[in-house]
């Protein structure tokens, strides 16, 4: 047997070992180079992409919204308050697990389903590395137990916002109105860039009309953050501009004078101050907590505000479009004085009703049903407005044409909105004969013209415009558009001038005598209010029909349903000789004007009281 | 003339110059120089890395002091000791897998560990210097160029732990461990044509491993690789996130401690596996190339210790320990760059983390071992 012995050949192997380096060195040099030109080209030839895509990973631009104007009162006290509230929000591309990090939220805070739903709602609609919110208003508990979770919560954040509260929320209700989420359709209407970081709108009231100066200007700050959205520092900020503060004309006393003395009644004050057109007081009950509105009213609560009887939703003081009644009186009065067509001293014969020529249909005196009889054989003017004679002013009314009315009432504001600084307010009605060509595509009748001639028929006003009227009454013939607002900041607001009531001063005085009569006269209809008054009032009382009554049908309070009783209205001014304001007050169906005046004594004692102190 | 050729000129001195300190301690002094300029320069970047934290930089300090014990005691053993030792460290490494594979413990559905009374033990890590040490005990011993049964034999040594480490699941691992044996038999001369008719035989079956071999998150990090932009905020962003701060750092950096991308967390594992994304950050494509150099300048000086090794075990093993060496930068470098799928493997020496320091300087003693093996004059 040969054995093959095989013997290492050292030097070959050494050989083939060198070559191998080579062959593999020559790869290292070539990975090597593939390494060096990837590195080159990110480092140097996108450099530039890469170093822009850096710095948008670390600095964020953050919108700083502004803080919201505060509204005060004329006195100072602080009607709208911004108050911390935290929210409870989610940034979702940093949330490892959404569903186990939503589990383990419910158990730090309470979260119901509605939540829930709204929160993936808002989800689907994000931009992308945006919070989304999941709960409002945490209270200092949960926000305590968020914070001590939030290491094992990534991507979970507390916001803390100034929100709007209304301190005085039923008070203040109508007159300011509110601010709620912003909606889909207002996101459409507003600048979205200025309200970035803002998540509150003005609704309804002065909030919404004032809303651009109240909103103020959206500031930003670049911030450096960490891959987890935490702030480490901030690298440049632009304050944002606060918005403007209001005062109002609104007297928070006098607001609660009226309030209270409404307590339990559908009905509307409004004072004004005739000199400057200041609203004094502008109250509509029943009303509500407005507050509720700040964060999205539940569906419940809104419903029972929505579906109750007593409307509390609606501003009765510049929505409510009532006929004004014998509250008319005065204006009619100054036309017939202005027109010529009587004076102090003429009189009209008062069997307690009322024939036009060629009708035998009998216009009625409301006293004919008391007293069976007339006001007097002949009445005049200043009797006339005392008593409110219907039969007077049916006279008056017939000789004036319905047109005559129009036309000169229109001084006064009725028929068309006052221009108030608020919103949803409704123009009434001033009827003439083209209107009614207009609205109804009838022709006038005659006997209707008797009914404007007593605030009825067709003609509505609202509460609001009914003191403006006064207002013009007070100042014999000065006219300015009522205004809430008094300051805007620093910037003092002045009420425009309407074109003024030019008149003769005389026949200013006669109707302003008649007011006077009305409630310290012997046989005023108001007199009741004038026990322990130690100031001269004008006023006039007024009731307005809810429903028809047939021809000499028996009116009986007692047994009209109480929402069909008669809507019971007060206007006044006061003082007499230099009057500082001047009231409209609507009880609805309170029966009568009985309801009314003394709630306008109150509010003007209220308001003398302040004044002289 | 051949006759002269043999004879040696009687002016060149000693063939051997006498062995200086170094020498006789067993260390190869330009190797040990790198690897220690090479240890600062990590620490340097590790520091910034893992948000200034020197807790972080002394615990890797301690890891390096314990590394290079390892190294400077393995270096004291000559390579024909650890010849002999090979195929029992072998042995040895297997069965721990295999122990792993019953018994081991692990975190995130892999199974990697060996729980010994509470020391965690990674045995593949063992494997990563007992395959090549094998497959050059087993060439060394044999006639170069190696025959195919020898070639097939030193593939079922690769094969037996590489599948027990696939298995584990850790293929990024399990890759490098047979690369490491394949580069052994590449430098124990393999011929070419066996090395060719292999890659096309791997061509052609990469797609049945695409479609049954591989796990969905292994093709998952191929396919996001591919298109890292198709998955932005999922295994997109971490590819995204190393990018940009390798592209922002440009040719200068941002400066030591003031990248924006680690140290504000946008980078992920910044401080191990994407640690060359700080670096490139913080110092640009200046401090890559410094770093580049430096692993050059070691893989010179590793090649050439090879080439003068004075048996076949050193040189294979050498050339198998250096280019794994170059493997793990090059798939490092690579995968934080967007180059290669993301696997876990770590920037070599500058990566934080223990294991993979000690297991590559214990590479590095056997290196030394071989560069100071005492010289057999007259071959």
């Amino acid at each position: 047997m040969v054995t093959r012995v095989v013997l290492k050949d050292t030097q070959r192997e050494q050989r083939i070992f060198g070559a191998r380096s080579l062959v593999a060195l020559g790869f290292v040099t070539l990975l090597l180079g593939v390494l060096l030109v990837r590195y080159y080209s990110l480092q140097i030839n996108e450099y530039e992409a890469y170093s822009t895509a850096s710095e948008r990973n670390r600095v964020q631009l953050q919108p700083l919204p502004p803080k919201r104007g505060l509204i005060y009162d004329r006195n100072g006290v602080l009607l709208a308050d911004n108050r911390p509230s935290y929210t409870l929000s989610l940034i979702v591309e940093r949330v490892d697990d959404l569903d186990a990090t939503l589990a383990s939220l419910a158990e730090l805070v309470t979260i119901d389903q509605s939540d829930l739903e709204k929160f993936r709602g808002r989800v689907r609609q994000r931009r992308p590395y945006d919070p989304v919110p999941l709960r409002f208003r945490l209270d200092d508990i949960e926000q305590a137990r968020i914070a001590v979770n939030r290491h094992r919560l990534p991507g979970v954040t507390v916001q803390a916002q100034l929100q709007r509260y209304y301190p005085h929320g039923e008070l203040f209700a109508h007159a300011l109105g509110y601010v709620g989420r912003i909606n889909v359709e207002e996101m459409g209407q507003i600048d979205q860039a200025d309200y970035r970081g803002t998540f509150h709108i003005g609704k309804i009231g002065i909030e919404r009309r004032y809303e651009d100066e109240l909103h103020g200007t959206v500031g930003y700050q670049t911030v450096e953050t960490n891959a987890h959205g935490r702030v480490l520092r901030v690298l440049e900020r632009f304050d944002p501009v606060p918005g403007e503060d209001l005062i109002l004309h609104l007297d928070y006393d006098l607001q609660r004078v009226a309030h209270e003395q409404l307590a339990g009644r559908r009905g509307a004050v409004v004072a004004i101050d005739p000199l400057t057109g200041g609203v004094l007081a502008l109250v509509s009950t029943p009303s509500f907590d407005s507050n509720l509105f700040v964060n999205g009213i539940s569906s419940r609560d809104y419903n029972a505000l929505r579906d109750s009887p007593d409307v509390p939703l609606f501003n009765r003081t510049v929505q409510g479009q009532y006929p004004p009644g014998s509250t008319v009186k005065p204006m009619i009065a100054m036309a017939g004085l202005e027109a010529g067509l009587i004076d102090p001293l003429y009189t009209v014969p008062d069997p307690g009703w009322y024939r036009l020529p060629g009708d035998r249909r009998r216009y009625r005196d409301w006293i004919l049903r008391i007293r069976g009889t007339g006001h007097a054989p002949e009445v005049d003017l200043k009797m006339a407005l005392a008593e409110s004679c219907d039969v007077y002013f049916y006279d008056l009314a017939r000789r004036l044409t319905v047109d005559g009315i129009h036309d000169y009432l229109d001084h006064y504001g009725l028929g068309r909105r006052t221009g108030i600084d608020t919103t949803a307010e409704r123009p009434g009605v001033l009827p003439s004969k083209a209107w009614k060509r207009a609205a109804l595509s009838q022709a006038w009748y005659p006997g209707e013209t008797l009914s404007v001639g007593i605030g009825q028929g067709y003609m509505l006003a609202t509460p609001l415009q009914l003191a403006v009227a006064t207002s013009v009454l007070a100042t014999q013939g000065e006219h300015r558009e009522p205004r809430l607002v008094q300051w805007l900041g620093n910037e003092a607001l002045e009420a425009p001038m309407v074109e003024p009531l030019m008149a003769d001063g005389a026949n200013w005085d006669a109707v302003v005598e008649g007011m006077r009569e009305v409630v310290h006269g012997r046989r005023g209809t108001a007199k009741a209010i004038s026990k322990g008054m130690d100031y001269e009032m004008a006023g006039k009382t007024g009731t307005a029909q809810v429903i028809g009554i047939a021809q000499d049908a028996v009116y009986d309070e007692d047994e009209i349903d109480a929402r069909h009783r008669n809507h019971g209205l007060f206007i006044a001014f006061a003082p007499l000789d230099a009057p500082t304001i001047a009231v409209a007050v609507i009880v609805e169906n309170g029966g009568g004007s009985s309801a009314a005046y003394p709630i306008a004594r109150a509010v003007i004692d209220a308001w003398l009281e302040r004044e002289a102190s | 003339m051949s006759e002269y050729v043999r004879q040696m000129p009687d002016n060149v001195g000693p063939l051997t110059r006498p062995p200086g300190l170094a020498r006789k301690m067993h260390v190869d002094a330009p190797l040990l120089v790198l690897l220690l300029a090479l240890t600062a320069y990590g620490l340097l970047v590790l520091y910034s890395a893992s948000g200034q934290s020197m807790d972080a930089v002394v615990r890797q300090g301690r890891y390096f002091v314990l590394a290079y014990v390892v190294m400077f005691a393995m270096a004291q053993f000559s390579p024909v000791r650890w010849s002999r030792w090979s195929p029992w460290g072998y042995l040895l490494g297997v069965a721990l897998l295999a122990a792993v594979a019953v018994a081991g413990v692990g975190a995130k559905g892999a199974q990697r560990w060996l729980d010994l009374g509470g020391f965690r033990f990674q045995p593949s890590e063992v494997m990563k210097l007992a395959v090549p040490m094998t497959i050059a005990w087993y060439l060394g011993a044999r006639v170069l160029p190696p025959v195919s049964k020898h070639i097939v034999a030193c593939l079922l040594m690769i094969a037996i732990p590489c599948g027990l480490i696939v298995r584990q699941p850790d293929l990024g691992t399990s890759l490098l461990i047979g690369a490491s044996g394949l580069f052994g038999i590449f430098m124990a001369g393999i011929s070419w044509r066996f090395i060719f008719g292999t890659g096309l035989v791997a061509v052609f079956s990469a797609w049945p491993a695409w479609m049954f071999m591989l796990e969905d998150y292994q093709k998952q990090r191929i396919l996001t690789l591919l298109n890292p932009e198709s998955d932005k905020l999922g295994a997109g962003w971490n590819i995204i996130q190393s990018k940009t701060a390798i592209g922002s750092g440009g040719w200068t950096g941002k400066g030591w401690t003031q990248g924006t991308q680690s140290q504000l967390d946008f980078l992920p594992e910044s401080h191990t596996d994407f640690i060359i994304a700080v670096l490139a950050e913080e110092f640009g494509l200046q401090g890559v190339l410094l770093l580049l150099g430096l692993y050059v300048l070691i893989l010179l000086r590793a090649f050439w210790i090879g080439l003068n090794a004075q048996s076949s075990y050193g040189r294979i093993l050498c050339g198998s320990i250096t280019l794994t060496f170059f493997v793990y930068i090059f798939v490092n470098m690579g995968m934080v760059a967007g180059l290669l799928p993301v696997v876990g493997v770590p920037l070599p020496l500058v990566s934080a983390g223990g294991t993979s320091v000690v297991t590559l300087m214990a590479g590095f003693g056997l290196l030394m071992a071989v560069s100071t093996e005492k010289r057999v004059v007259g071959q």
